[in-house]
């Protein structure tokens, strides 16, 4: 068979083919109900979830890739009274389509083998297709009605996941704060479409983009900030992440911090960019100054962390602050016109969606590993897992360093593009963006070298040094699909670090949607390098740098291995001539993280160390004692905490009334509501 | 084109043999302006050559990573350092690789280097990547800016056209350079474990920190990692010159005699900046851990501060 021509396939069948594998998930969905009791049901939910989740990848990358004239959506003829549902890839749809399917697919792939150790797997597995189906049906929406029924259904399935192991406490209060910031971002997201679609009731989107101009965009913008945001974990808006997604099952846990959290971004990069019309200049400043403190608290959060999920989850926050440091730059240089700049912000910010899909995934999947290889998600009992999990480690440490926005791998790229961003910006008209650019650049460049700082204390304390409990000496390697899985990811990870031309080139429909204007087109470059602006400005090639480091250490490996010394002898530590055989002595999660927390923590956590020492002579040990308080949370949840505690004991009176003062009441609300009215007229 | 892949190749080979020497001269220095002999500038080159006869001792519980730790870190301190244009600009790799993939490579070098001192789990290790971690969480953000300074100010990113720019005639004194160069000093002496901040020759001591992380390494994994330290001091002294002091360099294209003049220049940056390190160092007295971050905050305020006044002052 001779190929199809690319062009041959309308969009309209590939919006279909789209649409028919959001069903099937659905459809998986209500088959879990059933064969979820045998391991070869589990198994058969989660292979079919990674095929159906695979041949979605492949749509959304044709769509993106051919973007045809017009959008032919596919009509389902339910929705609201008298109204329908639109279903259809445009270019934002279908690269955000591509990122979630893809990671998705790969973490049901590692499902097929991780998925079986749950302890209830009735309360996962139908779920699970049901909240992949979800995130699709939002990103395919091109109507307010579906995106919302979408949104939902996603935030209830994930809820349900999140509550599956609902034992402890501490899971059935992530499950309670979660559902609470859910129902207020659905609210703010449906109040912001309510103002896009106007008195008319113009609920697709294409309605709304041809009367956006006359809307309030700012209250909009608002609206977004608060309704994606609190998905993404904006801060202050966070909170409930980093209780819900450690809670989960691992394999859920990924597909949350890494691939729910983008849903939320391609929410408010749909509503902001797409349906809000021309942005204003001012717009910039509060997404860029919510954006920073976000990348910056996120990463110091997870510092102080010594649990290994919620380390992950914080780091989310982190990421989404960068992600959203390159949206507010493109709103910047959108609004002043500077169409190409707006392009290389967009594309760094949504290239980093898909870098941080790609590793986060990669490592909640390895704290998956290590968790159901020890038990422990708490890094003060872990240890020495490079010895018993190697291949674990290796993935993990693949991911770490991609995170940490090293080279050659791809979180570096994407925050080099930031970066090229921000040196594009003091063309800006505007005095405060000018002034904001530099602090919001050195504030990433801060979080990102507190990313490395974490991430070393993250695998230094989880995989070297040696075991701190039993089980972390008993552990023993995950099984085989979990570990293809991670290597996957990894490759994935080091080949968009290596060809990141490649990614950008294929986001270039989506800058022409947003900003209107595209980069340069990459793979004309000679030696495969990227050179976003001009190459004389600046280029980056990552395969060059990748190869020259393998040819330089295994130039070095050979010369060393030629004139050097063969001979290897082990001996116990040195340490100076004093080592300490208990593994207690090591240094520990918190203790790694004390002089980061003694530099930055005293100002944003209030960090105390109280030393009680023995009198001399007195042989009893001494103590050191740590304060730390989230000072968010107690500066702004626990007096709405408080305010709703105090405000039900005072209508819990109402309950016990007599008949007669009900009917008071009553009558009492209707005058009120009576005067108001004639008040209003 | 030719003539860009020649100076690479030459690059490569100059960063690897001078930086032992540079480490040499400063210590002979060091040495008689505290009126002792000292010993022989060519010792580093001794060091390295009977590390490297000698057998290598590891911990039993060292893993894969222990083994193959000091490859990456010389590897990535090798490409970092011949990045940059020491005698000639116009270097083959310089539009592959900007000067935010030098300050990046370096940040692998170290990430590899902290956990390497975790591998083993002894608290000399940990001590050691844990202050080494915590200067960096600034010493890294102040670099940038210094580079975004830079940068803004010569309109691209890469050493070998900013280098250029920098000999041009349209650079004058310039209050954002004069904070980015004092920034990055202090980067510098942070960066290469130097007094203030740390002290190369102490060993056994509990504020050291770079000694700390490679306490456990011995033979030719130790002399990898000396001569990556080596070549660090070397690397962070020819960028300083590339930015600051580019004359002399030649551009990509010229004569013979022009590389030679360029090497001679170069000869003569890296023993002024030396003697000038060395004296600073021998000045001043070694700082408490906690008064590092301090130290290392003055460096990021100043970047930034350049930065800002670039950022305002450009007419649009």
């Amino acid at each position: 068979m001779s190929g199809i021509p690319i062009n041959s396939v309308t969009p309209f069948l590939l919006n279909q083919l789209a649409a028919y594998g959001v069903g099937l998930l659905l459809l998986l969905a209500a088959l879990g109900i059933l064969v979820c009791r045998r391991s070869f049901g589990i198994r058969f939910i989660y292979a079919s979830c990674a095929l159906v989740c695979s041949a979605l990848v492949c749509v959304a990358l044709w769509a993106l890739l051919a973007p045809g004239q017009g959008l032919e959506a596919v009509e389902i003829p339910i929705g609201v009274p008298l109204g329908r549902t639109w279903l259809a890839l445009d270019p934002l749809s279908a690269a955000f389509a591509v990122i979630v399917n893809l990671t998705t697919a790969i973490v049901s792939f590692y499902a097929i083998g991780h998925g079986t150790h749950a302890a209830e797997p009735q309360r996962v597995v139908p779920f699970y297709p049901a909240f992949v189906a979800a995130m699709n049906i939002v990103l395919l929406a091109q109507d307010a009605f579906s995106f919302l029924v979408g949104w939902e259904i996603m935030s209830l399935a994930s809820w349900a996941l999140v509550v599956s192991e609902d034992r402890s406490a501490s899971n059935r209060r992530a499950g309670l704060v979660y559902l609470i910031m859910a129902t207020g971002g659905a609210m703010a997201l449906l109040l912001a479409f309510g103002i896009l679609a106007g008195p008319e009731g113009g609920y697709t989107f294409d309605a709304m983009r041809q009367t956006a101009a006359f809307k309030p965009g700012a209250i909009v913008l608002a609206l977004a900030l608060i309704g994606a945001g609190s998905k993404a974990g904006l801060v202050p808006l966070h909170a409930w992440l980093p209780l819900a997604h450690p809670a989960a099952p691992s394999h859920v846990s990924a597909l949350m911090s890494g691939v729910m959290t983008k849903v939320a971004v391609y929410g408010f990069v749909r509503i902001v960019f797409d349906l809000s019309g021309p942005p204003s200049w001012w717009w910039s400043i509060p997404v860029l100054i919510v954006a920073a403190i976000t990348a910056i608290l996120g990463v110091l959060y997870a510092l102080m962390e010594h649990d290994l999920k919620r380390l992950l989850a914080y780091h989310t926050v982190e990421n989404i602050g960068i992600i959203f440091i390159g949206l507010g730059l493109a709103l910047a240089f959108e609004a002043s016109g500077f169409a190409v700049a707006a392009a290389l912000a967009i594309i760094a910010a949504i290239f980093h969606v898909f870098n941080h899909s790609l590793f986060k995934s990669l490592l909640v999947l390895g704290a998956g590993a290590v968790l159901s290889a020890t038990g422990e998600r708490d890094m003060e009992r872990m240890g020495g897992l490079i010895h018993r999990m190697p291949v674990t480690a290796f993935a993990f440490l693949m991911g770490c360093i991609a995170i940490s926005a090293l080279p050659p791998f791809n979180g570096f790229v994407s925050e080099w593009l930031t970066f090229q961003a921000i040196l594009m910006s003091p063309q800006l008209p505007q005095w405060i963006p000018r002034l904001l650019v530099p602090a919001v650049g050195a504030t990433l460049a801060c979080s990102a070298a507190l990313a490395a700082a974490c991430f070393v204390k993250a695998f230094g304390s989880t995989f070297l040094g040696r075991p701190r409990a039993p089980s972390a000496a008993a552990a023993k390697e995950t099984d085989r699909w979990s570990l293809g899985a991670m290597l996957l990811l990894a490759a994935l990870c080091l080949g968009a670090g290596v060809l990141p031309g490649f990614v950008i080139d294929s986001l270039a429909g989506v800058s022409n949607l947003l900003v209107g204007a595209q980069l340069p087109v990459q793979s004309d470059q000679p030696w495969l390098r990227i050179a976003p602006i001009d190459p004389a400005r600046s280029a980056y090639n990552g395969l060059l740098v990748f190869s020259m480091i393998i040819i330089a250490a295994g130039l070095t490996g050979v010369i060393v291995r030629r004139f050097a010394s063969h001979s290897l002898r082990r001996s116990p530590a040195w340490d100076c001539g004093f080592p300490e055989p208990s593994p207690a002595a090591q240094y520990s999660s918190s203790s790694f993280a004390q002089p980061i927390r003694r530099v930055f923590g005293s100002f944003v956590f209030r960090a105390r160390e109280h030393v009680t020492m023995p009198k001399v002579g007195d042989t009893g040990k001494a103590r050191l004692q740590l304060d730390l308080h989230d000072t968010l949370w107690e500066a702004l949840y626990d007096p709405v905490i408080r305010f709703v505690n105090a405000a039900a004991d005072r209508l819990n009176g109402f309950q016990f009334l007599t008949i007669r003062k009900y009917l008071m009441l009553v009558f009492a609300a209707l005058v009120l509501l009576l005067v108001i009215i004639g008040a209003w007229r | 084109m030719i003539r860009d892949w020649q100076t690479q190749l030459v690059q490569l080979v100059l960063v690897l043999v001078v930086a032992p020497l540079l480490s040499g001269v400063t210590r002979k220095i060091k040495s008689r302006l505290l009126r002792r002999r000292g010993p022989s500038v060519f010792q580093p080159y001794r060091d390295i050559l009977k590390l490297i006869r000698k057998e290598t001792v590891i911990a039993d519980n060292a893993s894969w990573l222990f083994r193959t730790a000091p490859y990456v870190i010389f590897a990535t301190t090798w490409l970092a350092a011949a990045l940059i244009p020491t005698f000639a600009a116009g270097l083959a790799f310089s539009a592959a690789a900007d000067v935010i993939v030098i300050v990046a490579l370096l940040g692998t070098a170290r990430f590899f280097l902290a956990l390497a001192g975790l591998d083993v789990g002894t608290s000399f290790g940990g001590i050691g990547s844990s202050r080494e971690m915590m200067f960096a969480s600034l010493a890294e953000p102040a670099m940038l800016l210094v580079v975004f300074t830079v940068s803004l100010f010569a309109g691209s990113t890469q050493l070998s056209s900013i280098s250029a720019h920098m000999t041009g005639p349209s650079v004058g004194l310039n209050i954002s350079l004069a904070l980015a160069l004092i920034a990055l000093i202090i980067v510098s002496i942070a960066e290469n474990a130097r007094i203030p901040v740390d002290n190369p020759a102490t060993h056994l001591e509990l504020t050291m920190v770079h000694e700390a992380m490679i306490l456990e390494y011995s033979g030719r994994h130790l002399a990898l990692i000396e001569a990556a330290a080596s070549m660090k001091l070397l690397l962070y002294v020819s960028l300083i010159a590339c930015i600051f002091t580019p004359w002399g360099t030649t551009v990509a294209g010229s004569d013979t005699l022009a590389y030679l003049i360029g090497l001679g220049a170069y000869a003569l940056k890296l023993l002024a900046f030396g003697f000038a390190l060395v004296m600073f160092e021998t000045a001043i007295a070694k700082m408490r851990v906690f008064r590092v971050p301090e130290f290392l905050s003055v460096a990021l305020m100043l970047g930034l501060l350049g930065a800002i006044l670039l950022f305002i002052s450009r007419v649009s």
